[in-house]
């Protein structure tokens, strides 16, 4: 059974990735599973300086799922170049580094400094709703998609990825955007804006007031723009928003996922990424699948 | 880490508030005082997250450790209708627990409603010291484990808001009183934040030594959300650390409460 997947250059040896900013560097889960059976791991999301983050509280339970509002709280590029890779680089598993600017400079550096660095792609994030510069004003266009990923494509020596925000009009025309402008694939979806209240202190739960839904509750906005965008782009698309277990996982993928990445799920069982590995081979034990890549948009309409 | 405990029984103390033992020899085994399980209250996607609980204590013999909560919302109140024999998955135990005391050491323990729990593991593990314990409740109604904390400590003070039992007032009433005459070389704390800010100060005045536990909403209570944090001096500056790895004790001097 053949369950790796290449995506422009980037080898998976399975098609499961641990989902930014929920895995931090790995050091945490890698108590709990052998990090070696991972796909890949994109990492917690990187400025250029280090960032204090948002005020507490930072999350919210809802029905299905959390509202989130970390603010990238990160030790900065440098120190992530210096102190984690060496970690991340004991395991036999991609490494993406998320990164996230406030001007197209910002991504620029980072991509140059990234591009040296011993990782294997990039995934630029445009799309987090929780900080308030940069960042997500250039994932809500199509403009500022193209500004930003044709401006780091000029230096970022790696497979570029481009996060795309749900926080749109037409997700498709962002993906177009990105892939116009020279991205090798597109990872889709980041949080949804949201909100709670605490009815009886009358105040907002989250101490920056609006924050991002991830978890079950969003999954199937999620399956729905995986399966718009990659019909809309060429490039290969990488799935995530929900997904909980192997049957998730498949779902994205008929739906016209290469890979998919799982964020949330991992908080209430760490093992839930290597329980869909084990449950993708089930799935193609059962339907016949030699190839993990023929389950990519083996939809029937 | 992850692993599935077994109740061995469910016992409510007092209105709302419940003491649940629970079988398992690697969370009973490895737990330290101020540390904490990770709970999942159900399968079902209602109660999404787990819920962090302190470890109250732990019996290793019988391979079994002791929490107790109170209900606060539709997760606690789940796990109050948990019956003997039930599964429960757990995570743990996490977090870094309170520094114990050396022998022949005055220690003060100062707690307020649902931070007295950790409170009770840590002076029953400090054997040796002088302790010294300062609870306060909102009443008499919800004053819980008295006869095991007065077994615990050398002394035992428990104040309440109404009066209904004990002394009348806010528990930093008593406990200032005695930091007037006397000088413990340790004091925890664990409680509402108004009462944590009162025991930290009156410490960090007098340069006595002090660790709060402290509490946030968490997300995975292992570290990788960042999620959990609080404010941590660092030099002339500070940074949000992580409740549920960095802490949840934490030396008073570096809290920056907000
Ligand atoms: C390290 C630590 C140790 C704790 N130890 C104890 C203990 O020994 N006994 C005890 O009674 N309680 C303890 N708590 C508080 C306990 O976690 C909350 O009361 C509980 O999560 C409330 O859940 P719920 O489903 O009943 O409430 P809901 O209001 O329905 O919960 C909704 C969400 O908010 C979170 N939440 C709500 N209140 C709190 C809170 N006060 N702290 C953290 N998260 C909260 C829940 O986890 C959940 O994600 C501890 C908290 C922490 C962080
Ligand atoms: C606590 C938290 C922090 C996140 N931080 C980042 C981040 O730094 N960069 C990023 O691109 N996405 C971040 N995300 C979004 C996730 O990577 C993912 O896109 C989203 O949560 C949907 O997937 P899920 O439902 O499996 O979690 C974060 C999500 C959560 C819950
Ligand atoms: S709850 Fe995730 S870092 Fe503390």
């Amino acid at each position: 059974m053949d369950l790796t997947v290449n995506i422009a250059g980037l080898k998976l040896k399975n098609p499961v990735i641990a989902a930014s900013g929920t895995f931090g560097f790995g050091r945490e889960f890698s108590e709990f599973f052998d990090l070696n059976l991972l796909g890949g791991i994109s990492v917690k999301g990187l400025t250029l300086a280090p960032r204090k983050g948002n005020p507490p509280p930072r999350i919210a339970e809802t029905p299905a799922g959390i509202l989130n509002s970390v603010g990238l709280q990160n030790p900065g590029v440098h120190a992530f170049v210096r102190d984690e890779i060496p970690f991340l680089r004991k395991f036999d598993t991609c490494i993406i580094a998320n990164v996230a600017g406030n001007t197209v400079e910002d991504y620029c550096r980072m991509a140059e400094i990234l591009s040296d660095a011993d990782i294997d792609a990039i995934e630029l994030n445009v799309s987090c709703p929780n900080v308030k510069e940069g960042c997500l004003i250039f994932g809500s266009t199509a403009e500022g998609i193209s500004k930003v990923t044709s401006a780091v494509r000029k230096v970022c020596k790696k497979t570029l990825i481009v996060k795309l925000s749900p926080n749109v009009t037409d997700i498709t025309e962002m993906a177009k955007a990105a892939e116009y402008s020279g991205a090798d694939c597109v990872s889709l979806i980041n949080t949804i804006l949201g909100m709670a209240i605490d009815i009886n202190s009358r105040r907002p739960v989250l101490g920056n007031v609006v924050g991002g839904l991830s978890g079950p509750a969003v999954k199937p906005i999620a399956v729905r723009m995986v399966y718009q965008v990659s019909k809309a782009v060429k490039i290969p698309v990488i799935g995530m928003g929900g997904i909980s277990n192997a049957d998730d996982a498949v779902e994205f993928m008929l739906a016209g996922a290469s890979a998919v990445m799982i964020g949330t799920a991992g908080f209430v069982n760490p093992y839930v990424w290597i329980e869909t590995i084990e449950g993708i081979k089930q799935y193609m034990e059962k339907h016949g699948f030699q190839k993990v890549s023929d389950i990519t948009g083996a939809l029937i309409e | 880490m992850n692993f599935n405990a077994v109740v061995v029984k469910n016992e409510k103390l007092a209105e709302n508030i419940y003491l649940l033992r629970l079988k398992s020899e690697k969370i009973s085994h490895n737990a330290a005082p101020g540390q904490f399980v990770n709970i999942k209250c159900c399968d079902g996607l209602d109660t999404y997250l787990r819920r962090p609980v302190s470890i109250l204590r732990t019996h290793g013999p019988e391979n079994t450790f002791d929490i107790a909560f109170m209900v606060r919302g539709k997760g606690t109140r789940i796990l109050s209708c948990l019956k003997e024999g039930d599964a429960v998955d757990c995570i743990g135990p996490l977090g870094r627990g309170f520094t114990l005391p050396e022998k022949g050491e005055r220690i003060c323990v100062v707690g307020g409603g649902i931070g007295i729990f950790p409170l009770l593991y840590l002076l029953e593990k400090s054997a040796g010291a002088y302790k010294a314990a300062f609870l306060g409740f909102r009443s008499g109604g919800l004053v819980v484990l008295g006869k095991d904390f007065e077994k615990a400590a050398d002394q035992l003070i428990i104040s309440t808001d109404d009066g209904s039992f004990g002394e009348k007032g806010p528990v930093t009433t008593p406990f200032l009183k005695y930091l007037e005459k006397e000088r413990p070389d340790r004091v925890y704390t664990c409680g509402p934040a108004p009462m944590m800010i009162k025991v930290a100060d009156a410490c960090n005045e007098r340069g006595i030594f002090c660790e709060v536990s402290m509490e946030q909403r968490m997300g995975c209570g292992i570290g990788a959300c960042l999620v959990c944090v609080c404010r941590i001096k660092h030099n002339d500056d500070w940074a949000y650390e992580r409740i549920c790895r960095d802490g949840p004790v934490f030396r008073a001097e570096e809290v920056i409460f907000e």
